[in-house]
């Protein structure tokens, strides 16, 4: 039923053989999770006493990372359900691999906040006593409810290419072969059967959406619906949704270029996919700056006392040097690196005037950094020089962004690709501080004034154990995104060879 | 097709004008009003339109007071709503109401249900000393967002934490404008004595581990008509308890007032009563204080 091509050859090779790496590299997986278990462990056994979390920070980087993999799991939905719904056909070959970062997305983020309780012997509670007034309430329904449909959303276009599985690898072991026949349903790619899963994709396509836009606006509301400043935000809800978008399309581009190299994807994975990628990213980016520069011009511009700590904390403050450098280098600068490659065609006229131009830049980076070697840093400085230096410090590292995008810009337009990357991993980084900034400064400056604590009590610093438990997070949704490519093909066969067909 | 009315497209168009004319005009109907209220009356009742309306199964109405059948009558013995007023003129920062609350309720160590601030509102008015119990509120913030119901208002106005179904997850302490509420963080140090006790919401121990804790007025020592354990131990004699509905409240020396006299002609306040979250615990301003001022 399926034109027999070489080309597809390579999409069945993962599934068919395991190398030593592959080994190896679930082996360090495996023994990264199983530090993160003793230090969750460790964490049941003496209390959430053993993070870094106390009764003014009670919330730190497990609440981060619950809304930083809620947010990748925006990739799915945006890459595969819009561009289905709107007929973009350049989307067949990402679709499965978008769709699979939903699921362990969520299965990654749903049980952060399970990780972050404090007695989670008592989760059934939830189910048994849960209000419906509770902001928690929606996330728990909002999210349960992504999870099936998304897992249905991945398994109905999977159809066809596990029959395909059941009947070309016929020397898989028994349990694989027995999990390709069960889950392929009796498929034999007839036309009525066709029919219906086409029909059954649209409209699990068209649902999806509505759902996983409601997903992180209610991660959001957790927030939103507080009176604390900072999070008492009404734009909180598509603020969100946009950064949610944002960053599941970077996590979607990092999963292309790891494959495209580990599975010899190259035929399918194509430069004009990263570049069309590129430039969503590009247009999510544009609109997160201008929703980021919204949220917080509006805050800063006013007077009121609460609102001020928290925008001085991020401006200027303990949390200044993160800020700017999410701002700068993960929301501007990738913006420049997806948008300049594009825009900035240099005539062969001028090619001449460009070397002199490139060390000058140079020589413009460099000063800059020189700038920000001897200016003062922290708060402390009297009021006459912080209002200067703060603008003096933008203004240079401006200067030096645009020196050294300059002189990286032949290079650039000479790797494509790795340019989209390394602002894809410059994007996600950023949009894990991002989040990390959005809730810790806030819990900083609680309305009522901090005294008579210690100086532990009143900053956060995360202890190893949240660490571990991060990094087995993130190891968990590796070694599930890696097990998956090893027994389904992470591209869609059928859809793509219709379109050649 | 025809872009003119047929006369079948006529008839139809007009029995539809018809039917929506007959729905209207129902809708003015006595009937329909009728039916409209008592959906509403249903809709207020449900808990999604409500904060307070669960766990103590004591019925409490739309708008937050206590359902009773005759409104008019005076108000049965039974029924109180509990009120504070913390004099600032008279606070000296002794914090002798921090520790005998926490002597009375075992409170674990870093924890202060009743926390005294050094406030200071502006560089030219100076500081003063300002204790913070629960605010007690009447649109609580913490039981608002509470997932479980594990914190909940009761109908004297006394705001509690079932600590047996709290899952700990701390959204009512981000839910908290007055930073009332603490989080066990470890197994607390436990005493013979807190031990011996059965855990009742009215105690709030035996403390225990991975649940949030906070000021709960001292409903045991209500329940006796007896005044908190902070009230009694202020020496400077700054704090008053009592009964809204009474409308009379007590503090350590036993001088027993109005409650709304005391307000109105001391000025009484509520801290950020711009928040809407209608404290129970009502503040006298700091003004011809009885004790030298905090150096701040």
């Amino acid at each position: 039923m399926f034109r027999q091509s070489s080309r597809e050859d390579v999409l069945f090779q993962p599934l068919q053989s395991n190398s030593v790496r592959f080994y190896a590299f679930i082996a360090i997986l495996l023994a990264v999770i199983a530090w993160a278990a003793y230090a969750y462990f460790v964490q049941l056994r003496d209390g959430l006493v053993v993070t870094g979390l106390r009764d003014y920070v009670f919330w730190g980087i497990y609440m981060t990372n619950f809304v930083f993999f809620i947010g990748i799991s925006h990739a799915g939905t945006l890459i595969s359900a819009i561009l289905r719904v709107t007929g973009a056909e350049w989307r067949r070959p990402i679709t499965r691999m978008a769709e699979a970062i939903t699921v362990f997305a969520l299965l990654i983020g749903g049980p952060m906040i399970i990780i972050d309780m404090g007695r989670p012997d008592r989760l059934l509670n939830l189910l048994q006593s849960g209000r419906l007034q509770s902001p928690i309430l929606w996330d728990l329904i909002s999210i349960t409810t992504y999870i099936a449909g998304s897992l249905m959303y991945l398994y109905l276009p999977m159809i066809p290419d596990l029959a395909e599985c059941r009947d070309r690898l016929t020397d898989a072991p028994a349990w694989k072969r027995f999990i390709y026949r069960t889950l392929s349903l009796g498929w034999r790619g007839n036309a009525e059967q066709k029919h219906r899963l086409e029909k059954g994709v649209a409209i699990m396509a068209v649902l999806i959406i509505p759902v996983a836009v409601s997903v992180h606006t209610v991660v959001s509301w957790i927030f939103g619906m507080t009176l604390r400043p900072g999070w008492h935000s009404t734009i909180f809800g598509p603020y969100f949704v946009v950064g949610a978008i944002f960053s599941g399309i970077a996590a979607i581009l990092l999963a292309m270029v790891i494959f495209r190299r580990v599975y010899r994807l190259e035929a399918y994975l194509t430069e004009k996919h990263f570049r069309y990628l590129g430039l969503l990213l590009l247009v999510m980016d544009i609109i997160y700056i201008y929703f980021t520069l919204s949220e917080y011009l509006t805050m800063a511009y006013g007077n009121d006392a609460a609102d001020q700590r928290v925008m001085q904390l991020l401006f200027g403050g303990d949390f200044a040097p993160v800020f700017w450098a999410m701002i700068l280098g993960g929301f501007v600068l990738p913006a420049f690196m997806l948008a300049l490659p594009n825009l900035v065609k240099i005539p062969a006229r001028q090619a001449a005037a460009t070397p002199l131009l490139r060390p000058l830049a140079a020589m413009g980076a460099l000063a800059v950094f020189a700038v920000m070697a001897f200016s003062p840093t922290g708060a402390s400085a009297d009021l006459q020089v912080v209002a200067l230096w703060p603008l003096l410090r933008i203004l240079s590292i401006l200067v030096a962004l645009a020196g050294l995008l300059w002189l990286a810009l032949p290079v650039m337009r000479a790797h494509p690709i790795a340019t989209i990357v390394v602002a894809s991993i410059l994007v996600n980084v950023a949009m894990w501080l991002k989040r990390y900034i959005i809730i810790v400064p806030t819990l900083y400056s609680p309305r009522v004034p901090i005294q008579g604590v210690p100086w532990e009590w009143a900053h956060y610093t995360p202890t190893w154990v949240e660490w571990s438990i991060t990094a087995g997070a993130f190891a968990t949704f590796i070694l599930l995104y890696t097990l998956f490519s090893k027994m389904f093909p992470v591209i869609s066969i059928w859809e793509t060879s219709e379109r050649d067909a | 097709m025809s872009t003119r009315f047929s006369r079948r497209q006529f008839l139809k168009l007009g029995a539809l004008i018809a039917g929506g004319m007959a729905t209207l005009g129902a809708a003015r109907s006595r009937t329909f009003d009728e039916l409209a209220r008592a959906v509403g009356d249903t809709a207020a009742r449900l808990p999604l339109f409500r904060a307070n309306a669960q766990t103590t199964g004591e019925l409490i109405g739309a708008d937050g007071e206590p359902m009773t059948h005759a409104p008019a009558a005076p108000a049965a013995t039974n029924q109180r709503r509990y009120v504070m007023v913390i004099d600032l003129a008279k606070c000296d920062g002794c914090k002798e109401c921090t520790t005998a609350c926490s002597a009375m309720h075992f409170v674990p160590p870093g924890q202060e249900w009743i926390k005294v601030f050094e406030n200071r509102d502006n560089k030219v008015a100076g500081a003063y000393w300002f204790p913070r119990p629960c605010m007690q509120c009447d649109n609580t913030p913490c039981a608002k967002v509470c997932p479980v119901g594990a914190t909940f208002k009761r109908e004297d106005g006394i705001v509690l934490i079932d600590q047996e179904r709290c899952i700990g997850c701390r959204y009512c302490i981000a839910a908290c404008p007055y930073a009332s509420r603490y989080f066990n963080w470890a197994e607390p140090p436990h005493t013979s004595e807190e031990l011996a006790q059965k855990y009742s919401v009215e105690l709030n121990y035996p403390h225990r581990k991975g649940v949030v804790e906070k000021c709960i007025f001292c409903p045991a020592l209500a329940r006796e008509g007896k005044i908190p354990a902070c009230a009694s131990a202020c020496r400077m004699n700054a704090i008053y308890f009592g009964d809204q509905v009474e409308d009379v409240v007590t503090n350590h020396a036993g001088e027993t007032v109005s409650f709304t006299q005391l307000i109105r002609e001391k000025g009484g306040f509520r801290y950020m009563e711009d928040l809407g979250t209608e404290p129970r615990v009502w503040y006298l301003p700091p003004r011809d204080r009885v004790y030298p001022a905090p150096k701040g």
